[in-house]
């Protein structure tokens, strides 16, 4: 059992496959993923429909499950349009950066432990390195200009603007993502994303690290320009935003590289605080649960439900304004972020080095003070609410029957003059049916 | 023999990319051809055995610096290319300077490195890994170095900070005020404005909508067009033409269904 455990971790397995085994997985990988975006679409009509009390896509094939795949080939054989004041070489290029880069980043995700594939035991992961996860964050780099450049290059105000707005977006919802990795390597001791799933064994980070769960899930919303941060292509105010211009096979390489990069960001998700491929606890209990190909089903049931919160996301909230959004990632993510790597870092730097027990510690110190702070900022802000509204009322001038020349009525909290007429209107409009009570 | 064939490859990239950067006439391009090369030498760092710094090169310097550079080019707008006047004195003889300067120092490392080899497998083999090696010498020997740097950093961003400080005489209004105050004017428009026309002709953003006496109305027209006086005013044709086309289609409709369209009027 030992021996086998020395063997599924760590990362010498890794890098020692025959090339052919390396193609089969680069295969597998690539189809994965064309069928999950192919699968994501109509899952994605099937649900908002159903919030929406709507029947959705159920013509083309079982259920409607061929209703993307028709759609993929009718975009395939549109028109190709370049607009004449593009920048042709950029305006090719874009597209390309996107949906290559999308591609790329699931390279370093474990989907399975160790099987036997064609009589050679190798992990069913692509490849490993001791810093894969910056890896993901590197390709996510990489893949932002995709969507920058081909802002620039359309040569038009709208796609423009939404590359400004995607640029400036994903460079701050960035900094969040990026921290609350940090805990998660605090507390795994490795950056390589196998090793992190190994970690996991016992508890899933989800848990343990429940604040930077919550901001990781929040930036990777932001990170794919998915709603209600759909910033770059908000089309009430942008028409499609980057790609405005763009038609035919160079839009369904937008549309590929959005849809893997949500599998991506969920699986990232998965591996750093679900337990990866590890089953989930009542299941986890039958020790056959982690072993072989069954795995990659617990693995693949985890990406589809974050699948489902970006849909439940975009079915049920309105898009953010962008001075709110950048403020909300600036102005709440990114110091709740560092605050919580100090507290986690100094919890962990105290364990190592102090002989305490790290529950004690938590439980007498860390919980009361957090709590405290906590209550602290609830209160102020509360409090300032309330003054900024008590003022707003404050300001509101005396009841006018007829202010600017339109009988109207009394706006709560307003002051009743001694105007016979603004009585009189007062007590009509009060003593009016509303229709519908 | 794979990592010779990836140096060649990346080696000639990156070269490629530098000299696009410094031939390209437009801005955005030559940004873009730095990036090819800061990506083909975070491959040749990582061919190294240095992955740590290959990704953070990637992280860092192409996804944060050149994004930003990317950011202020692209408010430029893509027809713009860069004049080539010189605008401080003796700016290509510093540069010269300045290049041979490098080119002296590139050498000197190099030929040290030479000498003595030590190599980074080694280096990694006395941490236990190129991360924990790292690592050591961050948080252990060059910490006041480090240190020192971030704040230098965090200087230079409270600085720009400063500088584009704006003081605020009275509180930024909310929406909720704005909203307050456009209910309470007299004058203007309590809903949003007008849309522009629809016609069988045009429905560009140009064509003002008719109001119902027939005249037009002109806030239904981007403030900046009507500005620019391209609103499209003379639509006495257009309307015409919709007007006749009316006509006859309602001919053509009342003669194909006329019994149709006679229960359809008892109806009403």
């Amino acid at each position: 059992m030992s021996a086998l455990l020395a063997a599924t971790s760590g990362l010498g397995m890794f890098g020692t496959d025959p090339i052919w085994i390396t193609i089969i997985k680069v295969v597998f990988i690539f189809v994965f993923l064309l069928t999950f975006t192919l699968f994501n679409i109509w899952f994605e009509r099937r649900i908002v429909s159903f919030m929406q009390m709507r029947i959705g896509p159920n013509r083309t094939g079982p259920q409607g499950l061929l209703q993307s795949l028709m759609d993929a080939m009718k975009l395939m054989f549109k028109q190709e349009i370049v607009p004449k004041a593009a920048d042709r070489p950029v305006f090719f290029l874009a597209p390309i950066i996107s949906a290559f880069t999308a591609f790329m980043g699931f390279a370093v995700i474990p989907m399975g432990p160790t099987v036997s594939m064609f009589g050679h035991t190798t992990p069913l992961q692509l490849v490993d390195f001791p810093v894969a996860t910056l890896y993901v964050v590197a390709i996510a780099s990489i893949g932002i200009y995709g969507i920058v450049l081909a802002g620039w290059a359309s040569g038009s105000t709208y796609a423009l603007l939404g590359g400004i707005r995607s640029s400036a977006q994903m460079i701050s919802y960035e900094i969040p993502m990026g921290l609350s990795f940090v805990a998660v390597f605090l507390y795994a001791g490795s950056i390589s994303t196998s090793e992190i799933v190994t970690a996991q064994q016992r508890a899933w980070y989800a848990v343990l690290l429940l604040p930077s769960f919550i901001i990781y899930v929040t930036s990777m919303v932001g990170e794919t320009n998915r709603a209600p941060f759909d910033l770059p292509e908000a089309e009430s105010e942008l028409v499609g935003g980057f790609h405005t211009e763009y038609s035919s096979m160079k839009f369904a390489m937008f549309f590929l590289a959005e849809y893997i990069n949500m599998a991506t960001v969920a699986a990232v998700a998965t591996t750093l605080f679900l337990g990866g491929w590890r089953a989930p606890w009542p299941i986890s209990l039958w020790s056959g649960a982690n072993q072989g190909w069954l795995p990659m089903l617990w693995f693949v049931i985890k990406i589809v439900f974050f699948q489902f919160i970006f849909i439940w996301l975009r079915g049920t909230l309105p898009r953010y304004r962008y001075d709110q959004f950048m403020r909300f990632g600036w102005k709440v993510l990114i110091p709740v972020s560092i605050g919580w790597i100090m507290v986690v870092s100094t919890v962990r730097g105290l364990r190592n080095n102090v002989d305490l027990s790290g529950g004690s510690l938590i439980t007498r110190v860390g919980v009361p003070v957090a709590v405290l702070l906590l209550l602290w900022t609830l209160i102020e802000e509360i409090r300032e609410r309330r003054a900024a509204r008590r003022s707003e009322v404050d300001a509101l001038p005396p009841y006018d029957a007829f202010a600017g020349g339109h009988p109207v009525p009394r706006l709560p909290g307003q002051e009743i003059g001694s105007r016979p007429i603004d009585i009189l209107m007062n007590e009509r409009n009060s003593t009016q049916e509303v229709p519908g009570a | 023999m794979g990592e010779e064939i990836a140096f060649w490859i990346c080696a000639l990239l990156a070269v490629i990319g530098a000299l696009g950067m410094v031939l390209s006439k437009k801005a955005v391009h030559s940004a873009l051809w730095v990036a090819n090369t800061m990506i083909n030498l975070a491959v040749l760092y990582a061919l190294l055995g240095a992955t740590f710094l290959s990704l953070v090169q990637i992280i860092v310097y192409t996804g944060a610096v050149m994004m930003l550079f990317l950011f202020v080019l692209m408010i430029v707008g893509v027809d713009a290319s860069d004049s080539l006047v010189e605008s401080i004195k003796g700016q290509r003889l510093l540069a010269v300077l300045a290049a041979l300067g490098v080119g002296g120092l590139m050498a000197s490392a190099i030929g040290a490195a030479t000498i003595s080899t030590v190599g980074v497998d080694a280096a990694n083999a006395k941490w236990g890994g190129n991360l924990q090696g790292l690592a050591q010498l961050i948080f252990g020997r060059y910490l006041l170095a480090f240190e020192t740097t971030s704040a230098l950093l965090i200087t230079a961003a409270l600085g720009a900070m400063v500088l584009a400080h704006r003081e605020r005489f009275t509180p930024r209004p909310s929406q909720r005020e704005l909203s307050i105050r456009r209910f309470q004017s007299v004058s203007g428009h309590k809903s949003s404005l007008p849309a522009s026309g629809t016609y069988a002709t045009h429905n560009a953003v140009d064509t003002p909508a008719l109001l119902p006496d027939g005249s037009l109305a002109e806030l239904s027209v981007p403030a900046a067009l009507r500005a620019r006086g391209t609103l499209r005013k003379d639509m006495h044709a257009d309307v015409a033409e919709v007007t006749t086309l009316a006509e006859g289609g309602a001919a053509i409709v009342g003669g194909s269904s006329d019994s149709n369209g006679a229960t359809g009027g008892d109806a009403v």
